[in-house]
């Protein structure tokens, strides 16, 4: 394999690796919010009990997220140092932001939060886990801006001189119509994450309590934990189909190769069918993709809202992007560098699969979310259904797996443009930028091999343990009690401030 | 003065901020190998302390460095394309350091295992030396020059970039981290411990004066080049000479302000040395300079705003953090460990 390969397999596994944890953080930390507040405002024991056991979860699951979110950065430049010669003046803005507005935030606060619970009053104690789940979500707001950016270049020149994209409109790059989609549908799917993560171990637990007769604490404890899940679910669940089917009609105009890529629609087609089943032989060639169950005029409905609508399929576009890209060329005088042989659409059978992969695990939480809709339809119910537990446990792992491979349709579907040229008339304005010509030309396939090693069997570690932690805090459950360890609740005794005793909470 | 000059020195003062911040909790994760005396039980319950003074802000300190990178990449994308390319194995090794850093902060109390929380100490020592060492050799290769071709790729490879003068820079970025980690130790704690911190500061601190001044004076005779950047030279040795003095009578708030001083001073020096190039390159006329690497005045302006208006609130409520965690800390204050066992132990009944 030669760097760029490898720097295309290193920024996908770090990417996939990265966003197994983001989604939990992004939903994990408003809902930890949510129960603070609730007991802040209640007095609630049981909210308190539930805030420090997810609390510590979401913990153990930031800084993973956290120490894999700096190789990100630090990556465009050490791999992709043509990309980054190429869209820095345009991409660099949002990263500069996210640092600057969010993720100071998060990290700040989130150690006011750990270490504040006997420090701060009440309440500013609470706004702390708010600013850090706010934050959060602001980050992934910048961070969507700069992707999306390079699936939908928009506030930007191309300049001859420099040779490189310019910034000339950051209101445009902000409110992107592909960040207005993705950003939502990427935030549903991850509070579909992190209720279908509550959810799950709230109805392991209760389960497993009412079997062992503790039918009390799981209706008192548990059985909160899982409505709130579940409405994060069933909210979010409608978010990330709605903000999904917004997602791909705008796919549809602006990277209409990935959409019929994952399609599997090679010719071009009125009524247009959606494609449940097709197979094919990996060589990422027309001739070999068969189709075994459609559903006819179901992308065209998807794509534009008319059953009978026309949608190019990919033999057509790459015969428009040829086209396109020599008109650009000759009427500039230059060579974008475009073989005759380059294909203009990504591999088929990545995108068609990981499309549906997305879809399909997606609605893996659906199960949970109706049975337990079912079973805990009357106030106060509580079950001891083993299939129930098992099902909560199932769950979990779905949205996750359908948030990789979401990234992985996007990703891949992007190809073979690292920046995507818009395929209207007034997108034909030389900002593109096909992936090969991104990667760093300095740097050997001897390093990019040695680094992705060193990644992988890192990353392969901390995954190990990021499970067993994981999996030994959920099983532990929530704390039988919890004192309350506001400043209010413990006035200073015998010292004058209290500052002599113990922290509450140290590392 | 043009945007990208402005940008030029809103960089140095991000780096700025981040060698002062983190440099005290890379000092603090180092010490971790080297201070904890007495019993087994008695080590454990002294590295957490240790690790209790710098819990609460590490996390915020190395958001600097985050920023720091996402800045040039925006101001400087040739700067950051050259650099990030360029430096290609060092930034590798600060990535996992820095990676295995972090989750052993976090996860460390997490299980009460010996074992375990011997390979957190591991990852977190070596995590912070790592760092410590390295961006010194980074810097001084800025310093120095590197080998740049026509297209302001740099094409000197790895080896090129441990020369004497490079290496001697990392040394003082580490002794200097060690000494700055140590008096805010001194600063933190109470008890022993503070006893046995400041005196290493004191000890360090003037490993710390002979390596940097060596290292400054070099800089100044062989690279810079220019009169004024002898100022921030003589205020590094004024506050290098201070840091001594007032750790040997353990007046660690003066301490601490010295070598959060001379850290600034160092990064005056390398800044100015290097300004107006931002990369110079062995052969001037392939040099990345702050004109020719910088974005456009748009993205520019855009970013002046953005930065204008949010860095001083950063500086606010980053502020106010060490201000609820102003206190000192002892041994007593630091609670059993709460950490589970890997084991499933608990059997409700």
């Amino acid at each position: 394999m030669d760097a760029l390969d490898l720097a295309r397999w290193q920024f996908g596994i770090t990417t996939v690796y990265h966003f197994i944890f983001v989604p939990l953080t992004i939903g994990l930390a408003p809902l930890v919010a949510v129960m603070q507040t609730a007991w802040v405002r209640t007095g609630n024991e049981r909210w308190l009990r539930l805030t420090k056991f997810f609390g510590k979860l979401l913990l153990i699951n930031f800084a993973i997220g956290v120490a894999t979110g700096i190789v990100q950065e630090f990556q465009f430049g050490m791999n992709w140092s043509e990309y980054s010669r190429f869209v820095g003046d345009v991409f660099g803005a949002p990263l500069a932001m996210e640092a600057l507005a969010a993720f100071f935030v998060e990290s700040t606060f989130l150690g006011l939060w750990i270490f504040g619970w006997d420090r701060l009053p009440k309440r500013i104690h609470l706004a702390c886990i708010w600013a850090v789940a706010i934050a959060t979500n602001l980050s992934a707001y910048f961070i969507l801006a700069a992707n999306s950016w390079m699936q939908h270049p928009v506030g930007t020149t191309f300049n001859m001189e420099t040779g490189r994209a310019e910034m000339t409109d950051v209101v445009a790059v902000l409110t992107n119509p592909t960040l207005l989609a993705a950003f939502p549908h990427t935030i549903a799917a991850a509070f579909l994450t992190a209720g279908t993560f509550v959810a799950g171990i709230a109805a392991w637990w209760m389960v497993r309590l009412a079997r062992a007769g503790q039918v009390a604490t799981a209706r008192d404890v548990y059985r909160p934990a899982v409505v709130l899940g579940l409405v994060t679910m069933l909210v979010s669940g409608a978010g990330v189909a709605l903000s999904g089917d917004w997602q791909a009609k705008l796919m549809f105009q602006q990277q209409p190769a990935k959409m019929a890529a994952a399609e599997g629609l090679c010719t071009s087609q009125e009524g247009a069918p959606f494609s449940i089943l097709a197979i094919g032989d990996l060589t990422n060639d027309c001739e070999g993709v068969r189709h075994l169950l459609e559903i006819p005029g179901v992308t065209s409905f998807l794509a534009t809202g008319d059953f009978d609508a026309p949608i190019r399929g990919v033999e057509e576009l790459q015969e428009q992007y040829t086209q396109w890209i020599t008109e650009w060329d000759e009427a500039n005088g230059v060579s974008s560098g475009v073989d005759d042989d380059t294909r203009f659409y990504p591999n088929l059978a990545v995108t068609y699969w990981s499309f549906r992969l997305m879809i399909g695990l997606g609605a893996g939480s659906a199960a949970l979310a109706l049975a337990a809709l079912w079973l805990l339809r009357r106030r106060g119910a509580v079950t001891d259904r083993p299939w129930f537990a098992l099902l909560g446990l199932v769950a979990i792992p779905t949205p996750f797996l359908a948030s990789a491979f979401g990234w992985i349709f996007t990703e891949m579907g992007r190809q073979p443009w690292v920046v995507a040229p818009n395929p209207d008339a007034s997108g034909v304005d030389g900002v593109w930028l096909l992936t090969a010509r991104g990667v760093s030309e300095v740097v050997s396939p001897g390093m990019v091999l040695f680094s992705m090693i060193g990644f992988t069997l890192l990353y392969g570690v901390l995954m190990v343990v990021w499970f067993r932690l994981m999996k030994r805090y959920a099983v532990q459950g929530v704390a039988d009690t919890e004192h309350d360890p506001s400043p209010e609740a413990n006035p200073p005794a015998d010292d004058a401030d209290g500052s002599d005793r113990p922290l509450s909470f140290a590392y | 003065m043009d945007l990208p000059v402005v940008w030029f020195l809103l960089i140095a003062v991000l780096w700025t901020g981040y060698l002062v911040l983190e440099g005290f909790d890379f000092g603090v994760g180092m010490l971790l190998a080297i201070l904890p005396r007495g019993d087994r039980a008695r080590r454990e319950k002294e590295r957490r302390l240790m690790i209790n003074t710098i819990g609460p802000v590490w996390d915020g300190n190395e958001v600097w460095l985050l920023t720091a990178g996402g800045a040039t990449f925006a101001a400087f994308p040739e700067w950051y394309a050259t650099l990030f390319s360029g430096f290609y194995l060092p930034l590798f090794l600060i990535l996992v350091a820095l990676i295995v850093r972090v989750v052993a902060f976090e996860w460390r109390g997490k299980i009460d295992s010996p074992t375990w929380r011997a390979w957190a100490d591991r990852a977190l020592v070596v995590g912070s030396f790592v760092p410590a060492l390295l961006w010194g050799v980074a810097f001084a290769n800025l310093v120095r020059g590197v080998e740049l071709d026509a297209d302001h790729q740099y094409v000197g490879g790895f080896l090129a970039l441990l020369s004497p003068f490079a290496l001697l820079g990392g040394v003082v970025t580490l002794s200097i981290f060690l000494t700055h980690g140590a008096v805010f130790l001194a600063m933190k704690v109470d008890g022993d411990m503070r006893e046995r911190a400041g005196a290493f500061a004191a000890r360090s601190s003037v490993v710390t004066l002979v390596a940097a001044g060596v290292w400054a004076v070099w800089a100044q005779v062989a690279y810079a080049g220019r009169a004024w950047t002898w100022a921030a030279v003589a205020v590094a040795a004024v506050a290098l000479v201070l840091v001594v003095a007032a750790t040997r009578v353990r007046r660690e708030g003066v301490a601490f302000t010295a070598s959060a001083v001379a850290i600034v001073a160092a990064v005056v020096l390398i800044f100015g040395s290097m300004f107006p190039d931002v990369m110079p390159a062995f052969d001037p006329a392939n040099s990345l300079t702050v004109a020719n690497a910088s974005s456009t005045d748009y993205t520019l302006t855009v970013m002046t705003w953005v930065a204008a208006i949010l860095t001083p609130v950063v500086l606010l409520y980053q502020g106010w953090t060490y201000w609820v965690f102003r206190k000192r800390l002892t041994i007593e204050h630091i609670p059993e460990a709460t950490g589970l066992t890997f084991d499933r132990v608990v059997a409700r009944s």
